[in-house]
């Protein structure tokens, strides 16, 4: 295995284009390096993106935000500007592993590295978040829920990186936010996430909402059947009832051990619930 | 496989090696550069065992490439006492009696050291959170959370 480094972005497309046999990215290789440990992953070269300047910085035009794609959860943590308009977002991805892995576990990492629970992917899809892609023919920008499309598998290929995440300006009514079911209370995986970002009116009514759902498919989804519920409404008893029919009838989840098909798909309205109320609560003020 | 040549600092010193690209930096600690403080209870980032300071962040040194300590500054166990005088958070560790096997008190050591730098004055709470990545199978963890209090104590009134 070659691993390089390249200052540029140019240089990193030059080594992944011309790469000869299977050539892997590299962030914070909290996914990576257990792959390689486990063997479960092989390939020829490691392109290590950490060092070029566009993928880390954070940027802000107008109230809207781009994130650099290695952008790190202790990074991102410190940054008071972007925690207060997208507080989710961040909560989502300080949520992945302990203090050791926040120093190291990218944004971008976590989107790409596309497991169905993964933390920050719901927060993404919810927020609307649009990446900025590039590759060997140019720049792309691909939505946040369209990059995975199954259990570690992205549309993304093999020669194209993300290179930022771009979260578009909002009003000053707006809130959102992500909550996973756990068993314990630190380090585990999703067995339900959701993320919910929605703004309101004058009289806190919600004209706009988007929800993301997580751990409950094949790849994290946006369910625009669960934000209609809420558009229109105070988030009042009757819509809750709705958001989490709308969210169970959603999920489409898997037997394994860390939960059953009947227990995710409940859990999920509930997780549903109580996320919707926090991003309520942040955009009233 | 071509090995590749790395400088890098670890507690103050200059290192030179040759490096293959697969290990990790933990491999490397222990074995090129025999500083074997450092553990390896999982070698797949969760056990905390390996905990390392790298440019100022907390890491699992299990979870990075020997490669890239390249050019960075490190800070592992071995650096901790100064000589013969342990750090407040060691002679706390012994006074509370807060190890029993001691395969994890490197790293939980390393861990909370980099947390009294960043939080003088935890709660209690703070350094149950900070210190999740660090598993223990002996202690049961209580000694461990009072040895740290005391030694934030120490420290604050030092
Ligand atoms: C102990 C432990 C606990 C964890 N807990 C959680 C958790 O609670 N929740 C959770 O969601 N995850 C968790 N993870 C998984 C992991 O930490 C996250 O998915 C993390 O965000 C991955 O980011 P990374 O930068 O380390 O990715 P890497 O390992 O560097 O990369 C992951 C994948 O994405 C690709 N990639 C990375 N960056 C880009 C880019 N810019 N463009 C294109 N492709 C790219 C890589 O090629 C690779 O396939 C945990 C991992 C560990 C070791
Ligand atoms: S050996 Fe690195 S976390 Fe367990
Ligand atoms: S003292 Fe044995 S694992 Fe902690």
């Amino acid at each position: 295995m070659q691993y390089e480094a390249p200052q540029t972005l140019d240089a990193a497309l030059s080594l992944l284009a011309g790469a000869t046999g299977q050539a892997r990215i590299l962030a914070g290789g909290t996914d990576i390096m257990v792959q390689l440990h486990m063997d479960t992953t092989d390939p020829d070269m490691l392109v290590d993106i950490k060092n070029i300047s566009e993928l880390r910085a954070i940027t802000e035009t107008d109230g809207a935000f781009t994130i650099g794609a290695v952008t790190t959860g202790a990074e991102l943590g410190e940054n008071e500007a972007v925690k207060k308009m997208w507080p989710g977002v961040v909560e989502g991805l300080e949520l992945i592993g302990s203090t050791q892995v926040q120093g190291r576990a990218t944004i971008g990492g976590n989107l790409c590295n596309a497991s169905p629970a993964a933390d920050v992917i719901p927060a993404l899809i919810a927020a609307n978040a649009i990446t900025n892609v590039v590759g060997p023919n140019g720049s792309r920008e691909v939505a946040a829920e369209d990059i995975p499309v199954g259990p570690g598998k992205t549309s993304l290929a093999q020669d194209e990186i993300v290179v930022s995440i771009s979260f578009p300006a909002r009003g000053a009514r707006a809130g959102d936010a992500y909550l996973r079911f756990i068993p314990r209370t630190e380090m585990d995986i999703a067995v339900v996430g959701v993320g919910i970002s929605l703004e309101v009116d004058e009289a806190g009514v919600c004209t706009q909402a988007r929800v993301g759902l997580g751990a409950v498919a094949e790849k994290a989804l946006l369910v625009p059947e669960a934000a209609a519920t809420l558009i229109g409404t105070s988030l009042d008893d009757a819509a809750m009832e709705k958001l989490a029919a709308a969210i169970s009838a959603a999920c489409r989840p898997i037997n394994d051990r860390r939960g059953t098909i009947e227990f995710r798909t409940d859990v999920a309205g509930v997780m549903a619930r109580r996320t919707a109320k926090i991003a309520y609560d942040r955009a009233v003020g | 496989m071509a090995k590749q040549h790395v400088t890098t600092t670890v507690n103050n010193d200059e290192f030179e090696f040759l490096c293959e690209p697969k290990a990790s930096m933990l491999d490397v600690l222990r074995d090129e550069l025999n500083l074997t403080g450092s553990k390896e209870g999982c070698a797949t980032g969760d056990c905390g065992a390996c905990s390392v300071v790298m440019d100022g962040r907390l890491v699992c040194s299990c979870l990075v490439l020997g490669v890239e300590m390249e050019g960075k500054s490190i800070e592992t166990i071995e650096g901790m006492a100064d000589g013969e005088k342990l750090h407040p958070l060691q002679q706390q560790f012994l006074d509370h009696a807060a190890l029993q096997c001691g395969i994890c008190t490197p790293g939980v050591l390393v861990a909370a050291k980099a947390l009294l730098e960043k939080n003088p004055d935890p709660t209690e709470t703070e350094v149950r959170y900070w210190l999740a990545g660090n598993l223990c199978r002996c202690t049961g963890y209580d000694k461990i959370i009072r040895a740290v209090m005391d030694a934030a104590k120490e420290m604050r009134a030092a």
